[in-house]
């Protein structure tokens, strides 16, 4: 842990610090600084192109910044302190870097030529070198923890967008990470089919998983999210409970928010 | 109301296809002519069916074969490597991948087949001066100037083929496999590669069909193809008609085998797509 601010004894699973993005002329993030402490579940709220994406995407290296630093479990993350000077790793480094962070992202990804199972054996076999069969039991437990053990030889193409964010989130959990990422992960499902993945997300929220979840359900940011931040043109506008947040906003902008995402949803 | 209470007793009756029709008999007109010419044309079809099996015939068969897979090896391997340095970030293998493509595709096959062949005019030895050197004219052979000329041609079109495939696949593909630590090659062997080859073999099958026939082109530099051996027949025997049937028709037999070996290769490949394929 290069950081030490004092308060605390335990080391923060995400530490970011002033951490800055431009695309072209745009800034995409501005000073961006929290801290996510182990088994803290923070919800990220904000209109669309408020740079809540781009920051989540910023901790798992989908995405750089020119600004700031990040650290993941005390480990500097893409880059390596020489000096004055941050030097980038390697693509090899950061592979390595990304194994503690499983990523949910808002349109499934899953490898379509694969099973469900073999999607979630995938990652521990190729990148952690472990045996198939010794992989496949934990995978069996995965599925069965998101309820779609009996789906285990389908294709992602027969399942439905509810069942295919199941097993995307198994998947990310093969890896064993210490910080689950979930980028708008029922924007694109069905509404019919948003109950069941924030019912596997609640259990991993209850099983003590530290989670960081940008998200425009906010009745679920309200009733799972330990802190709830709302963002709006790259920059953390407003950080509190989900309580203080959502019924006691002290900014303007985030009132506005609030008062449009409710009345419309 | 009447009408419409009576409405579900009635048939249903097919559309008709006059078009289809039609169309079967103009076929079998065609066809009628085409096998009339032919039976009443002056062609010895008791000569053709003599050479079918003929020993210099399936040696050429044989060499053709085999030509056609070494290049299309070659034009796999050089074609891959070479869509994997386009899609790379960096501006070196990426200006080598595109300068490859330009000159292999813009040079005629048959000068590239003349160029190596008489490479020996050029280069009299080949090899590193001091520790090994060879005469060109014995490494160059008819085979070895073909299996270069083809392959690295062959290799050109076979990395747009490979590229157009990876560019067929979503990128959320490429994040999702290093959002769980995988390195570009894993990634590409794993989970990209295997997405394009569904994209890719349709006309790579359509490019592999047309080398077996360009491989006829090597009978210019001396190399014992079928077409080459049906040639050496007929300058002693005159039948020509008659022999060029003959390669014509493993012609066809050869590139019956690949469309049923694409098809194979097609549904393996679009596993998990919808398009067929084991369930």
């Amino acid at each position: 842990m290069t950081r030490t601010d004092g308060t605390s004894s335990v080391t923060p699973v995400v530490s970011a610090v002033k951490v800055g993005k431009k695309f072209g002329g745009h800034q995409a993030l501005a000073d961006v600084t929290m801290d996510v402490m182990p088994g803290e579940v923070v919800c990220i709220i904000g209109p669309s192109g408020s740079g809540k994406t781009t920051f989540l995407r910023c901790i798992n290296q989908l995405e750089s910044f020119d600004s700031g630093g990040l650290w993941l479990d005390g480990e500097l993350l893409g880059y390596r302190r020489v000096g004055e000077a941050l030097h980038p790793l390697s693509d090899k480094e950061i592979a390595r870097q990304r194994r503690k962070t499983g990523m949910v992202f808002q349109r499934f990804n899953l490898f379509p030529h694969m099973t469900a199972l073999e999607n979630v054996t995938e990652a521990p076999v190729q990148v952690l070198r472990r045996r198939r069969d010794e992989v496949h039991d934990a995978a069996m437990l995965l599925l069965d923890r998101v309820g779609l053990a009996h789906k285990a030889g389908a294709y992602p193409s027969e399942l439905s967008g509810g069942q295919q964010q199941r097993i995307a989130i198994a998947r990310a959990l093969a890896m064993q990470p210490k910080l689950m990422l979930f980028d708008e992960p029922t924007s694109a499902l069905d509404p019919e089919l948003v109950g069941e993945v924030l019912a596997v997300m609640r259990d991993l929220a209850a099983s003590g998983m530290t989670m960081i979840v940008v998200t425009h359900e906010l009745g679920f940011a309200r009733e799972v999210g330990d802190r709830v931040v709302f963002m709006d043109q790259g920059r953390v506008v407003e950080t509190g409970t989900a309580t203080e947040l959502m019924n006691d906003p002290k900014e303007a902008r985030t009132r506005n928010f609030l008062k449009t995402a409710f009345t419309r949803g | 109301m009447a009408e419409e209470l009576d409405i579900a007793r009635l048939r249903h009756v097919r559309r008709p296809h006059f078009g289809r029709i039609a169309a079967i008999v103009a076929i079998l007109f065609v066809a009628f002519l085409l096998v009339r010419a032919f039976a009443h044309g002056k062609i010895d079809w008791a000569t053709t069916w003599e050479f079918l099996f003929w020993p210099t015939i399936l040696w050429g068969l044989f060499n053709t074969v085999w030509m056609s897979f070494v290049c299309m090896a070659v034009g796999i391997a050089i074609g891959l490597a070479c869509a994997v340095a386009h899609a790379s970030t960096n501006p070196v293998l990426k200006g080598a991948a595109i300068f490859y493509a330009w000159f292999f595709r813009g040079a005629p096959v048959i000068l590239q087949l003349l160029i190596w062949f008489n490479l020996a005019l050029v280069f009299p030895t080949l090899g590193i001066p001091g520790l090994f050197e060879f005469k060109t004219v014995v490494v160059i052979t008819p085979a070895v100037a073909t299996i270069l000329s083809l392959g690295l041609n062959e290799g050109a079109y076979v990395s747009e083929i490979i590229r157009s495939g990876m560019l067929g696949v979503d990128r959320g593909q490429y994040e999702a496999a290093k959002a769980m630590g995988m390195t570009n090659g894993t990634a590409l062997r794993r989970i990209i590669l295997p997405q394009a080859m569904r994209i890719v073999v349709p006309p790579l099958g359509n490019e592999f069909i047309g080398l077996v026939k360009m491989t006829a082109l090597a009978s210019i530099i001396g190399f014992g193809d079928v077409v080459r051996s049906a040639q050496d027949i007929y300058y002693s025997n005159a039948k020509v008609i008659e022999l060029l049937m003959v390669p014509t028709f493993w012609f066809l037999v050869v590139v019956t085998v690949l469309t049923l070996g694409q098809r194979v290769l097609e549904r393996r490949f679009g596993r998990g797509f919808g398009t067929g394929g084991a369930r």
